[in-house]
């Protein structure tokens, strides 16, 4: 069946969570949390871990406070959205299905040359690493796949297979964009056609400058020493509650080390981490993701046989 | 005699791991098979980003069968000793035989091993290989153990011969081996079954797979230089590019675009290295002007647009990629023009070099001062030296090397000249980190000289001051390569260092003995390089002054030829024999004979003539010495052969006379001092 062009950003979005939802994943909603990407989210890096079998999809608005420019460059954005898929297992024919959700959204293959081009990832804050590709659609880079290897520390078994969709770039190649800020949001002839400059520049410019010149440094450092005092201290506390539940707090936990990593990226906006610093604040994260993963592993969620 | 044919059909391969899997394959397979008792004709291993796959050709089609005997345990050995060799050779007892022994009667097994089928050894080798695969990498998919480069999903492997083909009975992990595969992942969706291997590789071609890598390769150079051609350009080569490039591709189709105008001002670097490692593009340039203008790009599917799509999407990425570019190349000039390249350096001081060695900024202070010693020993004014010291780094704080690192020295160059640098310092900004390889080149320009010896030698007395010297195969730091770029850097230039006042001055923490210890080894390595015998540079690295590099190499040369002529060898012995006369004498007297042995001693002709010849030399060899000129030195010292080899021919030098002998000593004494002066040859060898 050909599909007709999207003609907007959100008709992108739309198109893609139709897919993924006639694929049988769960629809999840963002994370209502700052992350840096989608793969923070708890439905991926906690359920990634155990043997329940899990899929999910979803937009995640990401922050990446040093990619910030004022909602002056064409590309680049301190605030975005990914679209994440996560299936675990991962099906065979998972190619075969990402490949289709290109063509759900317009990109024909017979017209484009798509390549998976070897590329692994890693993730040092959260203990996890997998073997995939980046996507090459015409040359660009569209999408993330990786099959994940390790998550916070711990083998997965069975693997999980995520999907990584850089939404604001794949959406402007498809619609034939040069500037972000010039995306059509809506339907263009919709009643008020909105445009990503409508809904996005002023809080670029605003963040822009909160981000590299106005956040208070020490107010940060304080908060990321908070939120790693409170993840090790939930985590700490015992696993019976007061009316004898055993109830393992591995979420309210895990937003704990979510704030540390966003923390640790305000800083490092703010360029008052050093080269030597930078890797001992990412290594204080992963602690804390790795006890996290731990956790969840107790909990009837990740349905691991004690 | 049948074929074998295996392919291994997955997710996609890298690129960069083909080569060596192919390799891999058809080692593992072929050694199986060997191993199990099957002899082959021929075997090869081909690729493409989705399957690896391998032919061998005239395969026995059963291994031979086997006979083996084996003696077993006396007859009246404890029962024990029955049992465990009927568990090893898996007979029951009624199978053995009672054989006469020279000891008496022993059990004997005689075990039958009959021939197998290919199809049986096959299935064992195979599933072996790829259960024991070598990748750089590897993982597992789904809910399986089985792991792989990246999710297999089917195994062909037949064998057939003329009578027809059968599939190798074979499963692992729930993949059974069959006899289909696939086409190109576009162009042929379609599963097919296959008979042989050209009946493979021809049903491959149809479906619009191109099973050779070195087809592949051929193909895109031959339509990348047409395409080129027709407009007036030429490729820029790159092997390494090709080989990814068709490791990448199943159906390559070549497409080539023109860079937008905007960007044709950007450094041809900058272009080419943007373009390559970002786009995996090639550059096609202007023969006449060196200018890059076009790109060519290697799709894999054949649209109905004859690519149009393809190549206007690639283009766009190319346009955003050297937007980039032009804004860290515009943004880097106005640091320069705005601060100076000591302005863009300065950031430098937030950048650690080494946590136990400061930052880059530190670096830089003491690769000027060094610098700064160093120049006028190679013929550069210290403040240029010491200019461009400061400057040299520079480029590591531009946005441009911050996207590109690969660049780094290169962009120097052309922000040195934006600065309005002399062209001396400009050329320090790369030639200072050469040379980078054995084979890359030597700096000539003395202004680079200074810095690039000051770079190498802060480095290397920096890490041994900490204590971070190489081990074994552990080199972290590259110190080994630094070593041998200064000792390239010091002969290719003729220069007269003394290295050890140097590491001194660099670095009063760092052991200079033991860090001229480990340049005489680079130096021993690089001289064996070129021919020069071990022992040759042992006799001459134990002289004075042996941390003057060039005129250790001197003498080395001068020896070694030396020891090529005929009185130079010969000479060696007379030495060696007066040497040993003359120990011996004075270990067993307890005394040196240092002092001048007199004439009017001497009985005879020979005697006479070697007193002679000695004064002759003397009178030759000292000034020439003094010169450092070698060969005559060498020359003058061949001459004392003949007088040498008369003398011990006629004369008993442990005469009953003891000033006669006292004497005779005093004289091998003086050929020993004499010969000594140009190497210490008692560590010549043979």
């Amino acid at each position: 069946m050909k599909q007709t062009a999207p003609r907007s950003f959100q008709e992108i979005i739309l198109r893609l969570q139709n897919y993924w939802a006639d694929k049988g994943c769960a629809i999840l909603q963002p994370y209502d949390m700052e992350v840096g990407a989608g793969t923070f989210h708890p439905a991926t890096t906690l359920r990634s871990l155990g043997a329940k079998p899990w899929a999910a999809a979803y937009v995640q608005p990401s922050r990446r406070p040093t990619d910030g420019r004022y909602g002056e460059n064409p590309n680049r954005l301190q605030h975005y959205y990914q679209y994440q898929v996560i299936i675990k297992p991962s099906p065979p024919d998972l190619q075969e299905l990402y490949l289709g959700s290109l063509a759900a959204i317009g990109i024909d293959s017979s017209l484009h040359d798509i390549r998976f081009v070897e590329d692994d990832w890693e993730s040092p804050t959260l203990g996890a690493w997998g073997l995939g590709w980046e996507v090459w659609c015409d040359g660009m880079e569209v999408s993330q796949f990786t099959y994940f290897q390790q998550v916070g520390g711990h083998d997965c078994k069975p693997v999980s297979g995520e999907l990584t969709y850089g939404l604001e770039r794949l959406a402007m190649y498809v619609l034939g964009i040069d500037h972000v800020m010039d995306m059509p949001f809506n339907d263009p002839d919709a009643p008020i056609p909105l445009t990503y400059g409508d809904v996005f520049r002023q809080t670029e410019r605003e963040y822009s400058r909160w981000n590299f010149e106005q956040a208070d440094t020490e107010m940060l450092l304080r908060h990321f020493e908070d939120a790693e005092a409170e993840c090790e201290r939930i985590l700490a506390a015992a696993e019976t509650d007061s009316a004898g539940r055993r109830i393992v707090m591995a979420h309210p936990a895990y937003d704990q080390c979510i704030k540390a990593s966003h923390l640790f990226n305000l800083l490092d906006a703010r360029g008052v981490i050093s080269v030597t610093e930078r890797q001992a604040y990412i290594g204080r994260v992963r602690t804390l993701a790795k006890k996290c993963a731990d956790a969840f592993l107790r909990t009837p969620a990740a349905e691991e046989a004690a | 005699m049948p074929d074998l044919l295996i392919e291994l059909f997955s997710e996609e391969i890298p690129a960069r791991m083909q080569p060596r899997a192919r390799e891999d394959l058809k080692r593992m397979v072929t050694d199986g098979l060997v191993e199990a008792g099957l002899t082959y004709a021929g075997a090869h291993a081909l690729s493409t980003p989705r399957r690896l796959t391998l032919a061998v050709e005239g395969l026995d089609a059963a291994s031979r069968p086997q006979r083996e005997e084996r003696k077993g345990p006396s007859v009246n050995a404890p029962e024990a000793a029955l049992q465990g060799f009927l568990r090893s050779t898996g007979l029951t007892i009624d199978q053995l035989e009672k054989r006469d022994t020279p000891k008496g009667k022993a059990w004997f097994a005689v075990i039958e091993r009959p021939g197998r089928p290919a199809a049986e050894i096959v299935a064992e080798v195979l599933e072996s290989t790829i259960r024991n695969f070598p990748w750089p990498k590897s993982m597992r998919w789904g809910s399986g153990a089985l792991r792989w480069v990246r999710p297999l999903h089917s195994i062909l492997c037949i064998l057939s011969d003329d009578a027809g083909h059968e599939i190798v009975p074979l499963e692992i992990d729930g993949i059974r081996a069959g006899d289909t595969t696939r086409g190109h992942r576009f162009l042929a969706p379609e599963p097919f079954s296959v008979t042989s291997f050209e009946d493979y590789a021809a049903k491959l071609k149809r479906a619009k797979v191109m099973l050779d890598p070195a087809e592949r390769e051929e193909h895109i150079w031959h339509d990348a230089t047409n395409a080129a051609f027709a407009q007036g350009l030429e490729v820029v080569e790159d092997r390494g590019l090709l080989t990814e490039v068709a490791g990448l591709v199943e159906w390559p189709v070549v497409l080539m675009g023109r860079i937008d105008d905007a960007f044709l001002d950007l450094p041809p670097e900058v272009l080419q290295t943007s373009m390559r490692e970002h786009q995996k593009f090639f550059s096609a340039r202007d023969p006449k002007t060196g200018r890059i203008e076009a790109f060519v790009t290697v799709a894999n599917n054949e649209t109905a647009d004859r690519g149009a799509t393809i190549l206007k999407g690639n283009q766009k990425v190319l346009s955003a990629r050297l937007s980039d570019a032009k804004f860290f190349w515009e943004n880097d000039l106005r640091t320069v023009h705005d601060k100076g390249l000591e302005g863009m350096a300065e950031g430098l001081r937030n950048v650690t070099f080494h946590n136990r060695l400061g930052s880059q900024w530190d670096r830089i202070e003491r690769i000027e001062r060094l610098a700064r010693t160093i120049a006028p020993q190679v013929g550069a004014s210290p403040d240029l030296a010491a200019e461009a010291a400061r400057v040299v780094k520079a480029d590591l704080q531009s946005a441009m090397v911050g996207e590109f690192p690969e660049l780094q020295g290169v962009m120097g160059v052309y922000y040195a000249r934006a600065a309005g640098l002399p062209e001396e310092i400009a050329n320090a900004c790369r030639a200072h980190y050469q040379p980078l390889g054995p084979n890359d080149d030597v700096p000539t320009e003395p202004v680079s000289v200074a810095v690039a010896l000051a770079d190498k030698i802060d480095m290397l007395t920096g890490f041994w001051a900490i204590d971070e010297k190489p081990t074994g195969s552990k080199d972290p730091y590259a110190l080994r390569r630094a070593a041998l770029g200064v000792i390239r850097l010091i002969l290719t230039n003729g220069l007269r260092l003394q290295l050890s006042r140097i590491f001194a001055e660099a670095n009063p923490h760092a052991d200079a003995e033991d860090l001229l210890a480990f340049f005489h080894d680079r130096l021993k390595v690089h001289l064996r390089d070129q021919g020069i015998r071990h022992d040759v540079i042992d006799a001459v690295l134990a002289m004075p002054g042996n941390d003057d590099l060039t005129l250790l190499v001197r003498r080395a040369t001068a020896l070694a030829d030396f020891l090529r002529t005929d009185d130079g060898e010969n000479l060696i012995q007379g030495f060696k024999r007066a040497n040993n006369i003359l120990t011996q004498a004075e270990q067993k007297d307890g005394v040196e004979y240092s002092y001048g042995a007199d004439p009017k001693f001497a009985e005879t002709d020979e005697e006479r003539a070697l007193f002679a010849a000695l004064d002759a030399a003397e009178a030759e060899i000292a000034p020439a010495m003094k010169a450092e000129d070698f060969a005559p030195a060498m020359a003058a010292m061949a001459r004392l052969r003949a007088p040498i080899d008369a003398f011990f021919e006629s004369v008993q030098v442990n005469s009953d006379n003891e000033i006669v002998r006292r004497n005779r000593l005093n004289l091998l004494s003086r050929i020993r001092a004499i010969c000594l002066q140009v190497a210490d040859l008692t560590r010549l060898e043979g």
